[in-house]
Order: structure tokens, then sequence, then C-alpha cells
């Protein structure tokens, strides 16, 4: 940014050849969707801010810091190792419980902070949200990130375990893990942008979004294996659990760092399950974004 | 300005706010039925149509409540019109609040890249001007302490240190001018000064009058969501000032309404004029001012004390005077009394102008109070600005 300053007659002759924008938020249907994308690349910048700020913010004064969006996760896998796999004696029909646990939470902890922060996320930044105009997409997408973020931290993790007990092998199986990242991050930015535009409307979402995020994590294969559950439910139900998104995306995780060397009885056609969730999500995140840009405009007074 | 190039045109814009009273799915749910009841709506703005030229500033000016700032939002795309649709070009930074993007947590520096990119700077252009907005704000040891332990003051002149350092096209300022000590304020307005040199548009809202009349070249009024004036300055400075009195007038007759003879002290009928002109008609300078007013007591008071004093608009006393100044005894008081002051060749300003009465006794105790009992309108001049009127001239020296 070495330029001269520009004169004002410089200046006019600049803003006259301008095209006119219309202020605000891109409405139309299509073109609307290209605007807000186009609209968020140009703050991409503050969304790395944004999320820097987040993940900053949270652990700001604490002498341990960051290490505490680890100690969450890892007292978790403690407890459900503990009760869950030798008290009630789940680990007998899955061999490397720990590993297998630590796939599952791993990759639901993504999703269920992806969603209650994306929820929460334009609440929490009124203050933004009232005084500067920025495409509001940012605030939950900055959710995104700082999740992402503490994914990261956690497969660190979960790699180097998953490599000293010997389940974690090369081959084309580790593509399902990266498939349901996928998967997560694509339901997880819709559901968040959903409902971060409901809950201006309606503070109860951000309640009832934690209790749903509890069932979804008892919904999901994380503590027992996804046979346990098909098995003790009517077929169709089976299906249904089976094709929803966020079990797919734990068993496909569970495939990638824990079924070799642990197990064989993998789910067929989990590959094209995966696929065709990730083709829905995008339709889903689609109409999210629709409804958010709808809702957006009225952002401000209800704040 | 060769030709007009305008950057925001505002068309037909009307904006609705439906007011709930319940906010949670029980109350909803429960009042479903009948939410009509539950809702209460009033138009903030209503069709207004705007066009704001480059390199011109604007003033939005109007009594609490008039839509100002909804406007001021409607055209930052903050707040969505109902109806109409507002188009603009070039660069936007919106000042509605200072320091929106702080975040406590974090260190002024860190705040400054953060609150930069709200406002639409790269990376590489903070980078830049890193340095000059440290400067700017003068807090250089403070910079990497977090912002929550700043005094508002240094927390006030970063934001705006950063704020001005965005290079706008078209600037939205709400009334952040009103913050900051005068050192600030003056920095402030230096600076919009130098923003108006270099071309850019300014979109003002404020209640301080004289700044509009001091810095714009056009001003807008609105009242009740309506724009009921778009021109000079001066006489929507002037119009805005009837409105205010109109309402305040209104006011006032409502309170004596309900409050009435508590006070044993009365003042009534006050009037001001110039001599040789109606009442109610501009003062001009040089005429000889008459108050008049009628004092009683329902009690009796010795030696009282008969007072007047002229205020500004912003309620700054001008001019007072009373009869023991003026060495005059007034004796006892008990039936109505009418008293006349005359203060011959005034010289004040262009503005309005207000006559408060009191009543005191010896000991100067206040008996009674009519504050705002009359006022006066002092007609606009072209060569100076301010609370006195006096003829300059200028010449150059060398």
């Amino acid at each position: 940014m070495a330029e001269k300053q520009e004169t004002a007659g410089e200046r006019l002759d600049r803003l006259d050849v301008l095209p006119w924008e219309r202020a605000g938020a891109p409405d139309q249907l299509v073109n609307g969707a290209a605007g807000s994308l186009k609209d968020i690349w140009k703050h991409r910048e503050l969304l790395g801010l944004l999320t820097k700020r987040e993940l900053k913010a949270r652990y700001k004064d604490s002498s341990l810091g960051f290490v505490w969006s680890l100690i969450k996760p890892l007292t978790q896998l403690l407890i459900y190792y503990v009760v869950v796999g030798k008290f009630l004696g789940a680990e007998r029909g899955i061999p490397n419980f720990a590993v297998y646990i630590f796939a599952g939470l791993t990759i639901y902890t993504l999703f269920s902070e992806i969603v209650s922060g994306g929820t929460s996320s334009i609440i929490s930044n009124s203050g933004l949200v009232k005084k500067v105009y920025l495409p509001r997409e940012i605030f939950p997408l900055s959710a995104v990130g700082s999740a992402l973020f503490n994914l990261a931290v956690q497969m660190v993790i979960l790699l180097i375990t998953a490599l000293l007990v010997g389940t974690l092998t090369l081959g084309p199986h580790l593509l399902y893990g990266v498939g349901a990242l996928v998967v997560v991050v694509i339901y997880g930015t819709a559901l968040g942008i959903l409902l971060a535009a409901l809950n201006v409307y309606l503070r109860d979402v951000q309640y009832l979004v934690e209790v749903i995020l509890m069932l979804f994590m008892w919904g999901s294969p994380i503590l027992y294996h996804w046979t346990f559950a098909v098995s003790a439910m009517p077929g169709w139900l089976g299906q249904i659990y089976l094709n929803n998104p966020v079990t797919l995306a734990v068993i496909g995780f569970q495939e990638a760092v824990w079924s070799p060397g642990s197990s064989s009885d993998s789910l067929d056609g989990l590959a094209l399950r995966l696929l065709a969730a990730a083709a829905v999500g995008l339709v889903l995140l689609f109409v999210s974004q629709r409804v958010f840009a709808r809702l957006q405009g009225n952002f401000a007074q209800e704040l | 300005m060769t030709s007009a190039t305008p950057v925001v045109r505002v068309e037909n814009v009307s904006k609705r706010f439906i007011i709930r009273k319940e906010k949670s799915l029980k109350e909803r749910l429960v009042n479903a039925g009948r939410s009509s009841k539950f809702k209460e709506d009033f138009w903030a703005l209503q069709d207004v149509s705007l066009e704001v030229n480059a390199g011109s500033t604007i003033g939005l000016i109007g009594p609490n409540g008039s839509g100002k700032s909804t406007l001021l939002k409607a055209i930052g795309g903050i707040i969505e019109p109902t109806s109409g649709s507002v188009f603009r070009r070039g660069r936007l930074a919106a000042l509605l609040e200072l320091g929106a993007g702080f975040h406590p947590d974090l260190t002024g520096r860190e705040n400054v890249y953060l609150n930069a990119s709200i406002l639409g700077l790269s990376r590489r252009q903070t980078d830049y001007y890193f340095d000059d907005i440290v400067d700017f704000s003068g807090i250089h040891n403070f910079i990497d302490t977090q912002v929550k332990f700043y005094s508002s003051g240094m927390y006030v002149r970063l934001a705006f240190a950063v704020a001005i350092h965005v290079d706008p096209d078209l600037l939205l300022v709400d009334e952040v001018l009103a913050v900051g000590d005068e050192a600030f304020q003056r920095k402030c307005l230096d600076k919009i000064r130098a923003f108006q040199t270099e071309g850019r548009t300014i979109v003002l809202v404020t209640h301080s009058l004289e700044q509009v009349n001091e810095l714009c070249d056009r001003a807008v009024l609105l009242s009740s969501g309506r724009m009921i004036f778009d021109g000079i300055p001066h006489e929507a400075t002037q119009m805005m000032r009837n409105v205010l009195e109109d309402r305040r007038l209104d006011e006032v007759q409502e309170k004596e309404k309900e409050d009435e003879p508590v006070a044993v002290g009365s003042i009534s009928d006050v009037s001001v004029w110039a001599e040789g002109r109606r009442l109610g008609e501009p003062v001009q300078p040089g005429d000889s001012l008459v108050v008049r007013a009628t004092f009683a007591h329902s009690a009796g008071i010795r030696d009282w004390i008969a007072a007047v004093q002229v205020n500004s608009s912003l309620g700054h006393v001008v001019f007072g005077t009373n009869n023991e100044r003026l060495g005059m005894n007034l004796g006892y008081l008990k039936d109505e009394r009418t008293i006349e002051f005359v203060v011959p060749d005034v010289s004040f300003g262009s503005g309005k102008y207000f006559v408060n009465i009191s009543l005191m006794d010896e000991a100067h105790v206040h008996v009674i109070d009519k504050a705002q009992a009359a006022s006066f309108d002092v007609p606009y001049f072209e060569a100076a600005t301010g609370v006195v009127f006096a003829r300059p001239s200028m010449k150059q020296l060398t």
C-alpha cells in the first residue's frame, strides 16, 4: 500500500465510473448465493482474524491456555473407557476400545462444536452485527474455523495413539476419514448457519441445540458398535439410523483409524453412503444459506 | 466540483419495526392465537428518498426517535428496509460506534488488526498504517496491553485512530464525535475537515446543530420518520429548533396541568421582544431587548430579587442580571407586580435563545424559577457563527 493519496478530483473520476451496488446482502435466489460467497471470500482475512480471536480470547488469562481444550475430551475418554468399557463391559465386544471411543469422540466433538458455536455466534457478536455491515455468515463460519483448530489438536493425539496401538496403517481406507470430515463440516456448517439465524428470533434454540446434541451423541456409534444398535432395531429403523450423516461420519472415521487390525465387519457401501450424504448436505447447506440470507435483514433490530 | 457524481441513492425507503413483547417459545405458543395483541409496530422511516453527491457532507438531524440512525444504518446496509432500496458505490466505512469490534481480552495491537479488517483494510494495508495509527492514538506504551485495562479515553482514541486510517469514499458517522475530551473532539473535527478536502463523502448524524452549521454543506431534517426538510444547513437547524421548541411547549403545558399551586411565589406573563418590533419577530443586533414578567407571592416577601437570564440553545448562560446588581431595592412583594428589564444594544449571535426568570428572597434562595419562560430568535448571519454578534473583517498581510 505505497500508493499516493488520491486527490479530490481523481476520487470523483474514479467514483463516477463505478457501478451501483445494492446496500446490504444480495437477495436473489441463485445470484444471491454466488454473491454471498463472493462477499465472504472478500472477507476471508477477517474470517481468519475472527477465528483467531475466538481461540485466543477463550483461554487468554489461564496459564494452561489451550491445553484446556484437550483436557476435556481426554477426561471424557477416560470416563467412558473406565465406566462404559471396563464396568459395563463394552470393551469385550470391541478390541482397542480406547482408540475406538476416541475416534468417535473426536469427530463428534467437531460436529457439536460447529453446531453449538455456530448457533450462538450471531448473538455473541451482536455488537458487530448491529454496528458494522459484514456478510454475517462470517460469524458461524468462524465457529467452524475454531472447531477445526481444536480438531487438529485432538487429531494429533488420536493419530499418535492409533499408531502406538497399531490400528493406523496407510491405505485407501484413510479416505473414509477424509470423507467423514467433509460430511461433518458440511452438515455442521449448514446447521450452524441455519440455527444461528433462528436463534436470533427465538433464543430457546440454543438450549434446544444442547439437548439435541446430547441425543445425537448417544444416537451415533461412539461408545458402542453400530452392529449392536442395528440388531436391536427393526430393519427400517436400522437403515434410518445408519444413514444418519453423523452416524456415517463416525463409522467412516473409525474405519480410517481404528478398523485396520481391529475389526473386519465394515458397513457395506460406506463410500457411496458418505458421498450421498455429502451431496444431500450440500443441498442443505445451500438452503440454509438462503434462509439465513432472508432472515439476516432483520438481525440488527432483533438483537 | 465540476459535475455532481452521486454515490448514494436512497429510493422510497420505508422501515417498519415490530416490537414483540415476548421472546421465548413458551410465550409464543401460548399467545400464538392472539399474537397481534402482543405486537406493536411503528414506522421508523416512511418513504424517504435521497441522493448524496460525492464530496458533500450531509448532516442528518432530527429530534430523538425521528429515524436518523435508522436511515444511516439503512445506507450502511446494516438494516434492510421494509420497502424501497438503497444503492451506493465506492468504499464504505461506518463509524456507528467506536471500537465496535474490540475484544476486551485481546491486546491493543491485535484489536487494531481485527478492527481494521472489520472496517475493510487488508493485513498489508494495516501493516502500512500501523505506526500512523499508534502515533495518532498516542498510546505507544500500552499497545501490547489487553484492551480491558485501557481507560475509556485510551479505548476511544485507539478506535478512532483505526477508523480514520481506513481509506473510505463514503464515511457514515453516528454521534461518535460527541465522545472524548475537547482536544480529542477537535482532533476528530480536524480530521473530518481533512476528509472533506480529499473529496470524501460524509453522512453525519448528530444532535449538535452547531456542528451541522459548521461542517455540513447540506442538512436533512427528519421528524417521525419523514423527511421534512432537505437543504441549506442553517435553515434546517432553524426548523429543527422550532420543532424542538414546539415539543417543549407541549411538555411544559402538560406539566403545568399536573403540578399546580404548591409554590407560594409565582411568575407569570413572561414575554420578550425587541423594542420597536412585534412579539415573536427576530431580534436584530443593535435592538433593545425587553423582558417583562409579573411576580406575586402569596405569603408576602421583603427585599425580594427579580432575576433574568438569557441562555443559548445549548443551555449556556449568555447574559444575566437582577435588580440587586442594578442597585435597586424592590421592597415588599405580595400582590402582582410587573417588572420590565431593558437591555439596550444587544449583539447576540445567530440562534435561538431562552429567557429564564427567577424570584429570590434576600438571601438569594430561589423561591420560584421559570426556566425557558420565553424565547427569541436571532437571524442567521453569513459572516460569523457563535453567540456573540460582531462584524468581522479580514485582510491579507503577507
